[in-house]
């Protein structure tokens, strides 16, 4: 009764699921912000 | 810095809960190892709908607002709560299979799950094909509300229909000393993480929205 292949694919699929998710938030946060100062530069260079 | 310090700390508690579930506390006597999943299925499940319940609850906020700060919570909870209700499925599932012999069965408790699901994957597909702002918004707030009456319906289902998922025993004395000490702080660890991404994606939303603001300036001043 030790099914321990299930228990250690359970907490993989866990921590990978949770990681992934927060790594590309952060990633996605990177993005735009820089998005964000290239348009502020371009708004500043059309006034 | 608010995103470092939930970092550090849903980190910290991560590995104490993993400390916790792996060493400390002891084996199920019937089940055996197995049953070690319950510590982060249970945690997942709570946290799913409490994720659902904060955007029924900033959904009616935007409607009464109509401030986009209140959708920007509500659609970022929603997205942890669809990824929180993967993995109930998927850890459920896993546990199932040794359990029950079956990967899945169209019982109350998963099917109502499921359902919860399809429906929160449902408010994302009609956000996405509303390209004007302030309806995606509002059509957002509504399956945001009446998506809501899902998760009650999952958390009785086992009192309303014939299951074979396991019946709640936290609150009736079946779980005791290191075994509701380590449900605790996997409950907690997950909550972090919770709030870890609902800060990130709200930041996203917010920034989203900015960038469309600024195209839209860059755009009327060009002309």
């Amino acid at each position: 009764m030790d099914n321990l292949g299930y228990l250690f694919a359970a907490y993989t699929i866990i921590w990978i699921g949770l990681a992934y998710l927060v790594w590309t938030a952060m990633r996605k946060q990177k993005a735009n912000r820089k998005e964000i100062e290239i348009l502020k530069e371009k708004l500043d260079e059309q006034k | 810095m608010r995103t470092k310090i939930a970092l550090a700390l849903g980190g910290v508690l991560m590995v104490v809960a993993l400390v916790m579930v792996f060493i400390v506390v002891p084996t199920e006597a019937t089940m055996g190892n197995i049953q070690r999943i319950f510590y982060f299925h249970v945690p997942v499940a709570w946290n799913a709908f409490f994720s659902f319940g904060v955007t029924f609850g900033f959904s009616i906020a935007y409607l009464k607002t109509r401030n986009p700060k209140y959708d920007f919570i509500a659609e970022s909870s929603a997205r942890i709560g669809i990824v929180f209700t993967t993995l109930i499925l998927l850890t459920g599932m896993i546990w199932a299979k040794p359990i029950w012999g079956v990967w899945w069965t169209w019982d109350a408790r998963l099917t109502s799950s499921f359902v919860m699901w399809l429906v929160y994957i449902a408010y994302f597909i009609v956000r996405s094909f509303i390209t004007e702002e302030e309806r995606r918004y509002r059509f957002g707030s509504i399956i945001g509300i009446l998506g809501f009456l899902s998760v009650p319906i999952v958390a009785i289902s086992i009192q309303l229909a014939p299951t074979t998922h396991p019946k709640a025993m936290i609150f009736n004395d079946g779980l005791h000393g290191t075994m509701l000490a380590t449900l605790l702080i996997s409950i907690f660890a997950m909550f972090v993480v919770y709030f870890l991404f609902v800060f990130l994606q709200y930041d996203n939303c917010k920034d989203a929205y900015e960038i469309a603001q600024l195209k839209k300036k860059l755009l009327k001043e060009s002309e």
